[in-house]
């Protein structure tokens, strides 16, 4: 069984960028280590020379023009941003 | 009460044709039934004024005698569809407030066609649950009950199904990524068909895993459904994964005649546990099919056990990238910041405020999964044992099978409430049937075959070849007349 110990919980939840209180990793750790336990049913299947699937129906990607298509349109971008301003959408100060 | 909200498409169209029925009547009919359905929880956002619009402008379009078949029909959709200046919010709180600026395109194929907006319908949150109960709305509750307990009508597309078998609307649209819209609809009584990927176009849908999520119907019938599903499917310049396939007309597929056809029935679907009803249920499936002319198979996928594993990596992996854009800068919820927080803290807050707990655990898998160190050993070996899953299918289409038949859940609807205690594993397992066709990106149909002992609907899945919904859709509208299904839930909400 695999075991994710509580910093790795916590190194998780930091690079999924989710505050997790210090009284939740316990539990989070415990049910990580529940779901990977049970993706390590995959260590059963022989793999050996088969290509990981990157598009479930043949197709090859369409290509078209490195051109503009769209645009003019910086109010309904902003529209739903829960602080926008000049035309901006605005966020705590980034560089000291 | 009118009782319009209880026709199929298929009746309403021809009826509203005849000009025996009006849209606006339809519409009515049915905004009534939602105002007398709120202990449903089913419509989560209600658009009347939208609704008796459309139902008006559909109205002088059929007065023309050129309008397409969903014209004037009254619709329900998924949280998970974007539509223009109307709350789409995934089910999520992080989506709170949202209103976005344009139209989904498989939801603006349906409002061009004159479909009528009615509301947009509960689901688990982002997509991710098998109950409903994962949604910031609360339970989406089923119209069916046996004893004192609310069931769940399955999930993800949960409100989806209820309103469709509470006759709330004349269908609805769903999205399905592991079985969510064909799991409900078992759990419902009603319809549900998950098209090829790359028949729906995925724009303005919210991502849940790209490579895995598609839309489709939610109807009463299986001729409603071919008639939604051709409605919703087309190529989409602005979904590079969308295909240009002609659209066929699904609905004059419905020849009833499957003579020759093969079913392939898959040995390691019989699972252990699966309850005495569920494997009578398939065992009858099979032999409609039969008596109609098809010929049984048995057949062997032998990667079978593998889906379920190999889908709780691939879906949270892909999730936690696409969920990565939730960060209350651009829209939706931002936490209220403490003195000095900056911008880690800002995300870190937001994310935590803003997502439900099977969210959160999705995410936090999915980034653990693609991290430095475990790509390999998580990420490509489910991507590997996709492969496999999608070879079990292309080499007994191989051998000519034509459709395979599969229970669709291996059990009839669950209590709300009672999987609380269960670990998460134990909720996957509802997907057990449904994921494979996911991973292989094929199309896949529940619709209803039986009550189990407590008078509970119980539903069978067939699984057709690539792009060949219309003979999918043939084979499941002669196994719906064979089964000759018709039972409705009684009115208690």
């Amino acid at each position: 069984m695999s075991e994710i110990d509580l910093e790795t919980a916590r190194k998780v939840a930091h690079l999924a960028r989710i505050a997790v209180p210090q009284e939740n990793l316990p539990a989070l750790a415990q049910e990580l280590s529940q779901i990977l336990t049970f993706m390590e049913e995959l260590n059963e299947v022989d793999v050996e020379g088969v290509e990981p699937m990157t598009s479930v129906t043949p197709m090859r990607l369409k290509r078209r023009q490195d051109g503009v298509t769209d645009g003019d349109m910086q109010a309904k971008i902003l529209s739903n941003a829960p602080d926008a301003r000049e035309g901006f959408f605005a966020v705590p100060k980034v560089v000291e | 009460m009118s009782d319009l909200n209880k026709l199929t498409i298929a009746d309403a169209r021809d009826r509203l044709r005849a000009g025996d029925v009006t849209s606006v009547a339809l519409t009515e009919a049915c905004l009534e039934a939602i105002d007398g359905a709120g202990k449903l929880n089913a419509f989560v956002h209600h658009t009347p004024d939208i609704a008796l619009e459309r139902a008006k402008a559909a109205d002088s379009r059929i007065k023309t005698g050129d309008a397409p078949a969903m014209c004037g029909i009254p619709v329900g959709i998924k949280d998970l569809f974007c539509t223009e200046g109307v709350a789409s919010q995934a089910a999520s709180r992080i989506l709170e407030g949202f209103r976005p600026e344009y139209e989904s395109t498989v939801s603006a194929q349906l409002r061009d066609a004159g479909a009528v907006m009615l509301g947009k319908l509960n689901m688990d949150e982002f997509a991710m649950g098998s109950s409903n109960e994962t949604s910031v709305y609360g339970n989406a509750i089923n119209p069916w009950k046996v004893d004192a307990r609310d069931l769940t009508p399955g999930g993800s597309s949960g409100g989806s199904a209820a309103a469709v078998a509470a006759d709330l609307c004349l269908a609805a649209t769903g999205t399905d990524t592991g079985g969510s819209i064909r799991q409900p609809a078992a759990f419902t009584g009603t319809v549900g068909i998950k098209p090829t990927y790359g028949r729906c176009s995925r724009w303005g849908i919210v991502a849940f895993a790209s490579s895995l999520d598609q839309a489709g119907p939610m109807t009463k019938t299986v001729r409603d459904a071919a008639i939604m599903l051709q409605a919703m499917c087309g190529h989409d310049p602005k979904d590079s994964t969308s295909v240009e396939l002609p659209v066929p007309d699904f609905e004059a597929m419905l020849t009833g005649d499957i003579r020759g056809t093969k079913i392939g029935i898959p040995r390691e679907y019989r699972l252990d546990a699966m309850p005495a009803e569920i494997a009578a249920l398939w065992d009858n499936g099979a032999e409609m099919l039969r008596d109609a002319g098809a010929e049984i198979v048995d057949i062997s996928l032998p990667h079978t056990k593998y889906a379920l594993p190999a889908y709780y990596v691939i879906a949270p992996a892909e999730a936690s990238s696409n969920l990565a854009r939730y960060d209350g800068v651009r829209y939706g919820h931002r936490a209220t910041l403490g003195p000095g927080d900056g911008i880690t803290q800002m995300y870190e807050k937001t994310r935590a405020e803003g997502f439900g707990m099977e969210v959160q655990r999705r995410v936090m898998i999915g980034t653990y999964v693609l991290s430095a160190g475990f790509y390999d050993a998580y990420y490509n070996r489910a991507r590997k044992v996709r492969t496999l899953i999608k070879r079990d299918f292309e080499n007994v289409f191989a051998q000519g099978i034509d459709a395979i038949l599969t229970p669709a859940t291996p059990s009839a609807a669950f209590g709300l409430g009672e999987m609380v205690d269960a670990d998460p594993v134990e909720m996957y397992l509802n997907d057990v049937f449904t994921v494979t066709v996911n991973l292989a990106g094929l199309p896949g149909i529940a619709l209803p075959a039986g009550l189990d002992a407590k008078g509970l609907p119980l539903g069978l899945q067939l699984i057709g070849r690539p792009w060949e919904e219309g003979a999918l859709l043939n084979t499941a509208h002669v196994l719906e007349a064979a089964s000759g299904f018709v039972s409705k839930p009684e009115k208690w909400w």
